[in-house]
Protein backbone atom coordinates (compact mmCIF):
# COMPACT_ATOMS: atom_id res chain seq x y z
CA UNK A 1 0.00 0.00 0.00
CA UNK A 2 1.28 3.69 -0.84
CA UNK A 3 -0.24 7.15 0.72
CA UNK A 4 -1.50 9.49 -1.35
CA UNK A 5 -1.81 12.91 -0.60
CA UNK A 6 -5.84 14.37 -1.72
CA UNK A 7 -5.54 18.15 -1.99
CA UNK A 8 -9.10 19.83 -1.94
CA UNK A 9 -9.30 22.88 -4.05
CA UNK A 10 -12.44 25.14 -4.67
CA UNK A 11 -13.01 29.19 -5.24
CA UNK A 12 -13.93 30.74 -2.34
CA UNK A 13 -15.54 33.36 -3.92
CA UNK A 14 -18.02 31.09 -5.88
CA UNK A 15 -18.18 28.35 -3.10
CA UNK A 16 -22.04 28.37 -1.40
CA UNK A 17 -21.64 29.36 2.10
CA UNK A 18 -24.57 27.56 4.28
CA UNK A 19 -27.35 29.10 4.90
CA UNK A 20 -28.90 27.37 8.16
CA UNK A 21 -27.73 25.23 10.52
CA UNK A 22 -29.48 22.23 8.99
CA UNK A 23 -27.45 23.31 5.59
CA UNK A 24 -24.48 23.10 7.72
CA UNK A 25 -25.16 20.04 9.40
CA UNK A 26 -26.10 18.21 6.27
CA UNK A 27 -22.84 19.57 4.85
CA UNK A 28 -20.61 18.14 7.71
CA UNK A 29 -22.71 14.59 7.25
CA UNK A 30 -21.52 14.55 3.09
CA UNK A 31 -18.04 14.73 4.60
CA UNK A 32 -17.77 12.63 6.97
CA UNK A 33 -20.35 10.25 5.24
CA UNK A 34 -17.57 10.12 2.73
CA UNK A 35 -14.41 9.72 4.86
CA UNK A 36 -15.84 7.61 6.55
CA UNK A 37 -16.83 5.53 3.59
CA UNK A 38 -12.72 5.60 3.17
CA UNK A 39 -12.00 4.51 6.64
CA UNK A 40 -14.56 1.49 6.20
CA UNK A 41 -12.69 0.44 3.57
CA UNK A 42 -9.67 0.72 5.94
CA UNK A 43 -8.06 2.88 3.15
CA UNK A 44 -7.54 5.80 5.22
CA UNK A 45 -4.30 6.91 6.90
CA UNK A 46 -4.57 10.65 8.26
CA UNK A 47 -7.86 12.00 7.63
CA UNK A 48 -6.83 15.48 7.31
CA UNK A 49 -7.87 18.55 7.98
CA UNK A 50 -9.83 21.93 6.87
CA UNK A 51 -7.34 25.30 6.06
CA UNK A 52 -8.19 28.60 7.02
CA UNK A 53 -9.44 30.72 3.71
CA UNK A 54 -7.00 33.47 4.88
CA UNK A 55 -3.11 33.05 5.05
CA UNK A 56 0.48 34.63 3.84
CA UNK A 57 2.58 33.49 1.17
CA UNK A 58 6.34 34.10 1.66
CA UNK A 59 8.72 34.94 -1.53
CA UNK A 60 12.10 36.14 -2.01
CA UNK A 61 13.66 39.09 -0.17
CA UNK A 62 11.12 39.52 2.10
CA UNK A 63 8.48 40.04 0.33
CA UNK A 64 4.78 38.78 2.20
CA UNK A 65 1.85 38.19 0.42
CA UNK A 66 -1.59 38.27 1.47
CA UNK A 67 -3.51 35.30 0.66
CA UNK A 68 -6.39 34.40 -0.60
CA UNK A 69 -4.45 34.80 -3.51
CA UNK A 70 -5.89 37.25 -6.24
CA UNK A 71 -3.48 35.72 -9.01
CA UNK A 72 -5.45 32.38 -8.77
CA UNK A 73 -8.48 31.54 -8.30
CA UNK A 74 -8.67 28.02 -6.93
CA UNK A 75 -7.48 27.49 -2.96
CA UNK A 76 -6.72 24.63 -1.13
CA UNK A 77 -9.32 23.93 1.44
CA UNK A 78 -8.08 21.07 3.47
CA UNK A 79 -6.35 17.82 2.81
CA UNK A 80 -6.69 14.17 3.40
CA UNK A 81 -3.89 10.86 3.23
CA UNK A 82 -5.56 7.74 1.78
CA UNK A 83 -3.81 3.97 1.28
CA UNK A 84 -4.00 2.47 -1.98
CA UNK A 85 -2.11 0.39 -3.99
CA UNK A 86 -2.33 2.05 -7.25
CA UNK A 87 -2.78 5.90 -8.03
CA UNK A 88 -5.90 4.36 -9.94
CA UNK A 89 -7.50 3.27 -6.58
CA UNK A 90 -6.76 6.10 -4.76
CA UNK A 91 -8.12 8.50 -7.62
CA UNK A 92 -12.02 5.66 -7.06
CA UNK A 93 -11.69 6.74 -3.91
CA UNK A 94 -11.87 11.25 -4.53
CA UNK A 95 -14.35 10.53 -6.34
CA UNK A 96 -17.08 10.72 -3.84
CA UNK A 97 -15.62 13.74 -2.31
CA UNK A 98 -18.04 16.22 -1.35
CA UNK A 99 -16.15 19.15 -2.43
CA UNK A 100 -17.33 18.24 -6.17
CA UNK A 101 -20.72 18.80 -5.73
CA UNK A 102 -19.52 22.87 -5.21
CA UNK A 103 -17.60 22.95 -8.00
CA UNK A 104 -14.37 21.95 -6.53
CA UNK A 105 -11.65 19.81 -7.65
CA UNK A 106 -9.03 16.89 -5.85
CA UNK A 107 -5.54 16.71 -6.85
CA UNK A 108 -4.35 12.61 -6.26
CA UNK A 109 -0.55 12.79 -5.57
CA UNK A 110 1.26 10.16 -4.45
CA UNK A 111 3.17 10.51 -1.29
CA UNK A 112 7.35 9.51 -1.86
CA UNK A 113 8.74 8.93 1.77
CA UNK A 114 11.96 10.55 2.76
CA UNK A 115 14.12 7.55 3.85
CA UNK A 116 15.61 8.39 6.99
CA UNK B 1 -24.51 4.77 42.83
CA UNK B 2 -23.47 1.19 42.90
CA UNK B 3 -23.31 -1.64 41.57
CA UNK B 4 -23.80 -4.77 43.05
CA UNK B 5 -22.05 -8.33 41.79
CA UNK B 6 -22.97 -11.46 43.51
CA UNK B 7 -20.82 -10.82 46.17
CA UNK B 8 -23.23 -11.44 48.89
CA UNK B 9 -23.31 -14.81 49.93
CA UNK B 10 -26.52 -16.60 50.27
CA UNK B 11 -28.10 -19.43 52.34
CA UNK B 12 -26.29 -21.81 49.75
CA UNK B 13 -25.91 -25.35 49.85
CA UNK B 14 -22.32 -26.12 50.67
CA UNK B 15 -21.74 -28.25 47.26
CA UNK B 16 -22.51 -24.58 45.29
CA UNK B 17 -21.41 -22.64 48.37
CA UNK B 18 -17.38 -23.70 47.81
CA UNK B 19 -17.26 -22.76 44.04
CA UNK B 20 -18.65 -19.91 44.94
CA UNK B 21 -16.20 -18.55 47.33
CA UNK B 22 -13.63 -19.88 45.27
CA UNK B 23 -14.64 -17.78 42.38
CA UNK B 24 -15.35 -14.58 45.17
CA UNK B 25 -12.29 -15.40 47.40
CA UNK B 26 -9.09 -16.93 45.76
CA UNK B 27 -8.41 -13.77 44.07
CA UNK B 28 -8.88 -11.99 47.02
CA UNK B 29 -6.07 -13.72 49.00
CA UNK B 30 -3.93 -14.50 46.10
CA UNK B 31 -3.82 -10.59 45.50
CA UNK B 32 -2.95 -10.14 48.82
CA UNK B 33 -0.20 -12.71 49.06
CA UNK B 34 0.93 -11.21 45.53
CA UNK B 35 1.21 -7.85 46.75
CA UNK B 36 2.95 -9.03 50.24
CA UNK B 37 5.57 -11.40 48.32
CA UNK B 38 6.12 -10.02 44.79
CA UNK B 39 4.96 -11.44 41.70
CA UNK B 40 8.12 -13.76 41.68
CA UNK B 41 6.47 -15.90 44.41
CA UNK B 42 2.49 -16.01 42.73
CA UNK B 43 3.09 -19.72 42.55
CA UNK B 44 3.52 -19.56 46.64
CA UNK B 45 0.59 -17.13 47.12
CA UNK B 46 -1.87 -19.77 44.71
CA UNK B 47 -0.34 -22.74 46.01
CA UNK B 48 -1.24 -21.45 49.50
CA UNK B 49 -4.79 -20.20 48.66
CA UNK B 50 -5.38 -23.69 46.72
CA UNK B 51 -4.13 -25.31 49.87
CA UNK B 52 -6.98 -23.32 52.30
CA UNK B 53 -9.55 -24.34 50.29
CA UNK B 54 -8.24 -28.02 49.94
CA UNK B 55 -8.71 -27.69 53.77
CA UNK B 56 -12.55 -26.48 53.37
CA UNK B 57 -13.69 -29.02 51.34
CA UNK B 58 -12.37 -31.73 53.59
CA UNK B 59 -13.27 -30.32 57.16
CA UNK B 60 -16.87 -28.53 55.89
CA UNK B 61 -18.22 -31.48 54.26
CA UNK B 62 -17.17 -33.54 58.14
CA UNK B 63 -18.17 -30.49 60.16
CA UNK B 64 -20.80 -28.81 58.84
CA UNK B 65 -20.46 -24.90 57.54
CA UNK B 66 -18.80 -22.40 59.85
CA UNK B 67 -20.61 -19.59 60.68
CA UNK B 68 -18.93 -17.24 58.90
CA UNK B 69 -17.10 -19.30 55.96
CA UNK B 70 -15.19 -16.04 54.02
CA UNK B 71 -13.93 -15.35 57.62
CA UNK B 72 -12.63 -18.43 58.44
CA UNK B 73 -10.85 -18.76 54.91
CA UNK B 74 -9.17 -15.86 55.36
CA UNK B 75 -8.09 -17.21 59.06
CA UNK B 76 -6.93 -19.96 57.72
CA UNK B 77 -4.75 -18.75 54.24
CA UNK B 78 -2.98 -16.14 57.08
CA UNK B 79 -2.33 -19.16 59.32
CA UNK B 80 -0.86 -21.26 56.43
CA UNK B 81 1.39 -18.13 55.32
CA UNK B 82 2.85 -17.85 58.51
CA UNK B 83 3.64 -21.69 58.22
CA UNK B 84 4.95 -21.24 55.52
CA UNK B 85 7.10 -18.25 56.05
CA UNK B 86 8.29 -20.34 59.24
CA UNK B 87 9.14 -23.30 57.72
CA UNK B 88 10.63 -21.95 54.80
CA UNK B 89 13.62 -20.09 56.17
CA UNK B 90 15.17 -19.48 52.94
CA UNK B 91 12.34 -17.47 51.16
CA UNK B 92 11.42 -16.00 54.70
CA UNK B 93 14.50 -14.43 54.70
CA UNK B 94 13.89 -13.25 51.21
CA UNK B 95 10.46 -11.97 51.47
CA UNK B 96 10.72 -10.93 55.03
CA UNK B 97 13.52 -8.35 54.70
CA UNK B 98 11.83 -7.08 51.59
CA UNK B 99 8.35 -6.92 53.43
CA UNK B 100 9.75 -5.26 56.90
CA UNK B 101 10.30 -2.42 54.79
CA UNK B 102 6.93 -1.63 53.95
CA UNK B 103 5.35 -2.62 57.41
CA UNK B 104 6.12 -1.61 60.83
CA UNK B 105 8.24 -3.19 62.16
CA UNK B 106 7.08 -6.35 64.34
CA UNK B 107 8.03 -10.02 64.58
CA UNK B 108 5.39 -11.01 63.37
CA UNK B 109 4.08 -10.19 59.70
CA UNK B 110 1.01 -9.02 59.37
CA UNK B 111 -1.08 -10.71 56.88
CA UNK B 112 -3.87 -7.67 55.80
CA UNK B 113 -7.24 -9.05 54.68
CA UNK B 114 -9.06 -6.30 55.84
CA UNK B 115 -11.64 -4.29 53.01
CA UNK B 116 -9.29 -1.66 52.10
CA UNK B 117 -6.35 -4.02 51.38
CA UNK B 118 -7.90 -6.49 49.55
CA UNK B 119 -9.47 -3.83 47.45
CA UNK B 120 -5.94 -1.93 46.71
CA UNK B 121 -4.33 -5.12 46.27
CA UNK B 122 -6.83 -6.18 43.49
CA UNK B 123 -6.20 -2.79 41.91
CA UNK B 124 -3.06 -3.66 42.10
CA UNK B 125 -3.01 -6.96 40.72
CA UNK B 126 -5.09 -5.44 38.09
CA UNK B 127 -2.15 -3.63 36.86
CA UNK B 128 0.47 -6.47 36.85
CA UNK B 129 -1.68 -8.52 35.16
CA UNK B 130 -2.49 -5.74 32.41
CA UNK B 131 0.95 -5.53 31.64
CA UNK B 132 2.02 -5.26 28.18
CA UNK B 133 5.01 -7.56 28.53
CA UNK B 134 2.81 -10.25 27.74
CA UNK B 135 0.74 -10.95 24.49
CA UNK B 136 -3.42 -10.02 24.31
CA UNK B 137 -5.04 -12.92 24.70
CA UNK B 138 -2.48 -14.31 27.48
CA UNK B 139 -3.39 -11.11 29.45
CA UNK B 140 -7.19 -11.69 29.03
CA UNK B 141 -6.61 -15.66 30.45
CA UNK B 142 -4.14 -14.13 33.13
CA UNK B 143 -7.45 -11.68 33.80
CA UNK B 144 -10.18 -14.72 33.81
CA UNK B 145 -7.78 -16.39 36.21
CA UNK B 146 -6.35 -14.07 38.71
CA UNK B 147 -9.05 -11.74 38.88
CA UNK B 148 -11.89 -13.03 37.92
CA UNK B 149 -10.99 -16.34 40.15
CA UNK B 150 -12.25 -18.70 36.76
CA UNK B 151 -10.40 -22.28 36.42
CA UNK B 152 -8.52 -23.62 34.06
CA UNK B 153 -11.68 -25.86 32.64
CA UNK B 154 -13.99 -22.68 32.26
CA UNK B 155 -11.21 -20.47 30.75
CA UNK B 156 -10.88 -23.41 28.29
CA UNK B 157 -14.61 -23.61 27.52
CA UNK B 158 -14.60 -20.06 27.17
CA UNK B 159 -11.97 -19.97 24.42
CA UNK B 160 -13.14 -23.11 22.84
CA UNK B 161 -10.20 -24.53 23.25
CA UNK B 162 -8.16 -27.29 25.64
CA UNK B 163 -7.29 -27.31 29.17
CA UNK B 164 -3.52 -27.93 28.35
CA UNK B 165 -3.22 -25.33 26.23
CA UNK B 166 -4.96 -22.38 28.64
CA UNK B 167 -2.61 -23.89 31.77
CA UNK B 168 0.83 -23.76 29.21
CA UNK B 169 -0.51 -20.52 28.30
CA UNK B 170 -1.24 -19.21 31.55
CA UNK B 171 1.94 -20.48 32.97
CA UNK B 172 4.12 -18.65 30.19
CA UNK B 173 2.29 -15.63 31.20
CA UNK B 174 2.55 -15.94 34.87
CA UNK B 175 6.98 -16.73 34.05
CA UNK B 176 6.93 -13.46 31.83
CA UNK B 177 5.53 -11.58 34.80
CA UNK B 178 8.11 -13.17 37.36
CA UNK B 179 10.99 -12.53 34.73
CA UNK B 180 10.07 -9.14 34.01
CA UNK B 181 9.61 -8.55 37.97
CA UNK B 182 6.57 -6.16 37.56
CA UNK B 183 5.72 -4.95 40.63
CA UNK B 184 2.45 -5.41 42.68
CA UNK B 185 1.79 -1.96 43.37
CA UNK B 186 -0.90 0.96 42.22
CA UNK B 187 0.91 2.87 39.38
CA UNK B 188 1.74 6.83 40.56
CA UNK B 189 -0.42 9.65 38.76
CA UNK B 190 2.12 10.22 36.51
CA UNK B 191 2.11 6.57 35.09
CA UNK B 192 -1.79 5.77 35.63
CA UNK B 193 -2.65 7.69 32.31
CA UNK B 194 -0.19 5.58 29.97
CA UNK B 195 -0.61 2.05 32.29
CA UNK B 196 -4.42 2.39 32.35
CA UNK B 197 -5.45 2.21 28.44
CA UNK B 198 -3.38 -1.40 28.53
CA UNK B 199 -6.09 -1.97 31.44
CA UNK B 200 -8.61 -1.25 29.75
CA UNK B 201 -8.09 -2.47 26.74
CA UNK B 202 -8.24 -6.05 28.65
CA UNK B 203 -11.00 -5.13 30.45
CA UNK B 204 -12.85 -4.46 27.04
CA UNK B 205 -11.29 -7.44 25.25
CA UNK B 206 -12.74 -9.61 28.05
CA UNK B 207 -16.22 -8.59 28.02
CA UNK B 208 -16.00 -9.21 24.35
CA UNK B 209 -14.97 -12.50 25.08
CA UNK B 210 -18.27 -12.94 26.93
CA UNK B 211 -20.70 -11.08 25.22
CA UNK B 212 -19.28 -12.20 21.84
CA UNK B 213 -18.09 -16.22 22.63
CA UNK B 214 -19.17 -18.51 20.47
CA UNK B 215 -19.13 -20.94 23.82
CA UNK B 216 -22.39 -22.78 24.24
CA UNK B 217 -22.18 -21.89 28.06
CA UNK B 218 -24.40 -18.87 28.32
CA UNK B 219 -24.23 -18.58 31.70
CA UNK B 220 -20.49 -18.60 32.25
CA UNK B 221 -20.08 -16.01 29.04
CA UNK B 222 -22.36 -14.23 31.31
CA UNK B 223 -20.33 -14.16 34.39
CA UNK B 224 -17.20 -12.80 32.18
CA UNK B 225 -19.24 -9.92 31.21
CA UNK B 226 -20.12 -9.20 34.69
CA UNK B 227 -16.54 -10.00 36.01
CA UNK B 228 -15.57 -7.57 33.34
CA UNK B 229 -17.95 -4.80 34.45
CA UNK B 230 -17.01 -5.52 38.64
CA UNK B 231 -13.11 -4.68 37.61
CA UNK B 232 -14.14 -1.56 35.72
CA UNK B 233 -16.23 -0.67 38.55
CA UNK B 234 -13.02 -1.14 40.72
CA UNK B 235 -11.53 1.74 38.88
CA UNK B 236 -14.35 3.77 39.11
CA UNK B 237 -13.96 3.82 42.70
CA UNK B 238 -10.58 4.30 42.79
CA UNK B 239 -10.46 7.88 43.08
CA UNK B 240 -7.17 7.80 41.03
CA UNK B 241 -8.59 5.61 38.47
CA UNK B 242 -11.78 7.17 38.10
CA UNK B 243 -11.16 8.81 34.64
CA UNK B 244 -13.40 9.64 32.00
CA UNK B 245 -12.52 7.31 29.45
CA UNK B 246 -13.02 4.38 32.97
CA UNK B 247 -16.45 5.63 32.74
CA UNK B 248 -17.20 5.23 29.04
CA UNK B 249 -15.95 1.83 29.19
CA UNK B 250 -18.24 0.67 31.95
CA UNK B 251 -21.47 2.47 29.99
CA UNK B 252 -20.74 0.34 27.14
CA UNK B 253 -20.93 -2.23 29.04
CA UNK B 254 -24.06 -1.66 31.43
CA UNK B 255 -25.73 -0.54 27.64
CA UNK B 256 -24.74 -4.09 26.60
CA UNK B 257 -25.64 -6.25 29.39
CA UNK B 258 -28.89 -4.66 29.41
CA UNK B 259 -30.21 -7.04 26.49
CA UNK B 260 -28.25 -10.21 28.09
CA UNK B 261 -32.15 -11.88 28.83
CA UNK B 262 -32.84 -10.32 25.16
CA UNK B 263 -30.39 -11.87 23.27
CA UNK B 264 -31.62 -15.53 23.47
CA UNK B 265 -34.42 -18.03 23.38
CA UNK B 266 -34.83 -20.72 25.91
CA UNK B 267 -33.01 -22.82 23.47
CA UNK B 268 -29.98 -20.75 23.76
CA UNK B 269 -30.35 -19.41 20.10
CA UNK B 270 -29.25 -15.96 19.61
CA UNK B 271 -31.90 -13.28 18.40
CA UNK B 272 -31.40 -10.67 16.77
CA UNK B 273 -31.29 -6.82 17.53
CA UNK B 274 -34.30 -6.06 15.55
CA UNK B 275 -35.85 -8.82 16.51
CA UNK B 276 -35.23 -8.86 20.33
CA UNK B 277 -38.53 -8.19 22.67
CA UNK B 278 -37.46 -4.57 23.82
CA UNK B 279 -39.45 -5.07 27.47
CA UNK B 280 -37.03 -8.19 28.16
CA UNK B 281 -33.88 -4.79 28.23
CA UNK B 282 -32.95 -4.13 31.60
CA UNK B 283 -33.92 -0.67 32.38
CA UNK B 284 -31.45 -0.31 35.10
CA UNK B 285 -28.42 -1.23 33.87
CA UNK B 286 -29.68 0.95 30.93
CA UNK B 287 -30.15 3.51 33.72
CA UNK B 288 -26.51 3.17 34.91
CA UNK B 289 -24.99 3.02 31.72
CA UNK B 290 -26.73 6.48 30.97
CA UNK B 291 -25.31 7.51 34.45
CA UNK B 292 -21.49 6.66 33.58
CA UNK B 293 -21.94 8.14 30.07
CA UNK B 294 -22.58 11.54 31.51
CA UNK B 295 -19.52 11.07 34.07
CA UNK B 296 -17.41 10.15 31.38
CA UNK B 297 -18.36 13.07 29.28
CA UNK B 298 -16.64 15.35 31.37
CA UNK B 299 -13.02 15.03 29.80
CA UNK B 300 -11.74 17.02 27.06
CA UNK B 301 -10.51 13.82 25.04
CA UNK B 302 -12.77 11.60 23.80
CA UNK B 303 -11.77 7.81 23.46
CA UNK B 304 -12.96 4.87 21.10
CA UNK B 305 -15.15 3.79 24.59
CA UNK B 306 -16.95 7.09 24.15
CA UNK B 307 -17.69 6.47 20.78
CA UNK B 308 -19.05 2.96 21.75
CA UNK B 309 -20.93 3.89 24.64
CA UNK B 310 -22.69 6.61 22.42
CA UNK B 311 -23.88 4.01 19.68
CA UNK B 312 -24.37 1.60 22.61
CA UNK B 313 -26.67 4.14 23.72
CA UNK B 314 -28.49 4.76 20.77
CA UNK B 315 -29.45 1.09 20.82
CA UNK B 316 -31.10 1.12 24.13
CA UNK B 317 -33.78 3.50 22.07
CA UNK B 318 -36.66 1.52 21.05
CA UNK B 319 -38.20 3.41 18.32
CA UNK B 320 -36.47 2.80 14.83
CA UNK B 321 -36.47 6.44 13.96
CA UNK B 322 -34.12 7.96 11.60
CA UNK B 323 -32.37 10.39 13.92
CA UNK B 324 -31.19 7.50 16.04
CA UNK B 325 -29.64 5.45 12.88
CA UNK B 326 -28.34 8.55 11.36
CA UNK B 327 -26.58 9.48 15.21
CA UNK B 328 -25.12 6.39 14.94
CA UNK B 329 -23.65 6.54 11.40
CA UNK B 330 -21.86 9.52 12.25
CA UNK B 331 -20.31 7.44 15.46
CA UNK B 332 -19.07 5.10 13.74
CA UNK B 333 -17.97 7.56 11.58
CA UNK B 334 -15.81 8.87 14.14
CA UNK B 335 -14.84 5.67 15.49
CA UNK B 336 -13.45 4.12 12.09
CA UNK B 337 -11.46 7.46 11.71
CA UNK B 338 -10.03 6.65 15.17
CA UNK B 339 -9.33 2.99 14.62
CA UNK B 340 -10.43 0.23 12.04
CA UNK B 341 -11.93 -3.15 12.52
CA UNK B 342 -13.92 -5.08 9.97
CA UNK B 343 -16.71 -5.11 13.05
CA UNK B 344 -17.40 -1.62 12.82
CA UNK B 345 -16.90 -1.32 8.99
CA UNK B 346 -19.55 -3.55 8.59
CA UNK B 347 -21.91 -2.15 11.17
CA UNK B 348 -21.37 1.40 10.23
CA UNK B 349 -22.60 0.16 6.74
CA UNK B 350 -25.82 -1.71 8.43
CA UNK B 351 -26.41 2.17 9.90
CA UNK B 352 -25.59 3.63 6.43
CA UNK B 353 -28.51 1.43 5.03
CA UNK B 354 -30.89 2.56 7.91
CA UNK B 355 -29.82 6.31 7.59
CA UNK B 356 -29.07 6.53 3.52
CA UNK B 357 -30.84 3.63 2.27
CA UNK B 358 -30.24 0.25 0.68
CA UNK B 359 -29.14 0.97 -2.26
CA UNK B 360 -26.03 3.66 -1.00
CA UNK B 361 -25.30 0.80 1.10
CA UNK B 362 -24.86 -2.03 -1.17
CA UNK B 363 -22.65 0.45 -2.85
CA UNK B 364 -20.47 1.22 0.24
CA UNK B 365 -20.59 -2.51 1.07
CA UNK B 366 -19.09 -4.49 -1.83
CA UNK B 367 -16.00 -1.95 -1.48
CA UNK B 368 -15.02 -2.99 2.02
CA UNK B 369 -14.67 -6.52 0.18
CA UNK B 370 -14.63 -8.62 3.71
CA UNK B 371 -15.14 -11.45 1.42
CA UNK B 372 -13.80 -13.97 3.71
CA UNK B 373 -15.91 -12.54 6.83
CA UNK B 374 -19.40 -14.56 7.19
CA UNK B 375 -20.69 -11.33 8.49
CA UNK B 376 -19.93 -9.83 5.23
CA UNK B 377 -22.03 -11.41 3.33
CA UNK B 378 -24.52 -11.85 6.03
CA UNK B 379 -25.02 -8.07 5.88
CA UNK B 380 -25.07 -8.07 1.89
CA UNK B 381 -27.81 -10.78 2.04
CA UNK B 382 -29.86 -8.14 4.30
CA UNK B 383 -29.06 -5.43 2.09
CA UNK B 384 -29.99 -7.32 -1.59
CA UNK B 385 -33.32 -8.73 0.40
CA UNK B 386 -36.16 -7.32 -1.37
CA UNK B 387 -33.98 -5.62 -3.92
CA UNK B 388 -32.54 -8.46 -5.40
CA UNK B 389 -33.75 -11.97 -3.71
CA UNK B 390 -31.71 -14.00 -6.00
CA UNK B 391 -28.13 -12.09 -5.12
CA UNK B 392 -29.50 -11.96 -1.28
CA UNK B 393 -29.34 -16.13 -1.28
CA UNK B 394 -26.06 -16.21 -3.30
CA UNK B 395 -24.48 -14.19 -0.45
CA UNK B 396 -26.56 -15.60 2.55
CA UNK B 397 -25.27 -19.46 0.78
CA UNK B 398 -21.69 -17.72 0.99
CA UNK B 399 -22.23 -16.99 4.72
CA UNK B 400 -23.38 -20.62 5.36
CA UNK B 401 -20.12 -22.01 4.13
CA UNK B 402 -18.38 -19.50 6.03
CA UNK B 403 -20.38 -19.10 9.34
CA UNK B 404 -18.31 -21.75 12.24
CA UNK B 405 -21.38 -21.75 15.05
CA UNK B 406 -24.29 -23.66 14.58
CA UNK B 407 -26.32 -20.43 15.88
CA UNK B 408 -24.39 -18.67 13.37
CA UNK B 409 -25.35 -21.16 10.45
CA UNK B 410 -29.17 -21.55 12.10
CA UNK B 411 -29.65 -18.06 11.60
CA UNK B 412 -28.35 -17.49 8.58
CA UNK B 413 -30.74 -20.63 7.01
CA UNK B 414 -33.80 -19.41 8.11
CA UNK B 415 -32.50 -16.23 6.35
CA UNK B 416 -32.55 -18.07 3.41
CA UNK B 417 -35.64 -19.83 3.92
CA UNK B 418 -37.30 -16.68 4.28
CA UNK B 419 -35.86 -14.92 0.85
CA UNK B 420 -36.60 -18.33 -1.33
CA UNK B 421 -40.43 -17.86 -0.18
CA UNK B 422 -40.02 -14.48 -1.94
CA UNK B 423 -38.31 -15.18 -5.04
CA UNK B 424 -39.91 -12.72 -7.76
CA UNK B 425 -39.38 -9.14 -5.46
Amino acid sequence: MKDFLLVFRTDYNTMPKPASPEQMQANTKRWMDWIGGIAAQNKLTDRGNRLVPTGKVVKADNVIADGPYTEIKECIVGYSIVKADSIEIATELAKGCPILTIGGNVEVREISIIEA
Amino acid sequence: MSLYFYEGIYAMEQTTLIPHLFRTEYRKIVSVLCKLFGIEHIEIAEDIVSDTFLVASELWGLKGLPDNPTAWLYHVAKNKTRDYLRRDSLFAQHVSKEISYTTTASEEIEIDLSVKNIHDSQLAMMFVVCHPCNPAEARIGLALNLLCGFGIDEIANAFLTNKHAIYKRLQRAKEKLRAEKIKVEQPTLSEIDERLSTVLMVLYLLFNEGYYSSSQDITLREDICLEAMRLTFLLVENEQTNTPFVNALLSLMCFHASRFDARHNQQGEIILYQDQDTDLWNKELIAKGEYFLNQASQGTRISKYHLEAGIAYWHTIKSDTKEKWENILQLYNQLLLIEYSPIAALNRTYALAKANGKKEAIIEAEKIALTENHLYHSLLGDLYTDIDNAKAISHLQDALELANSTADKLLISNKILACKQHPNS
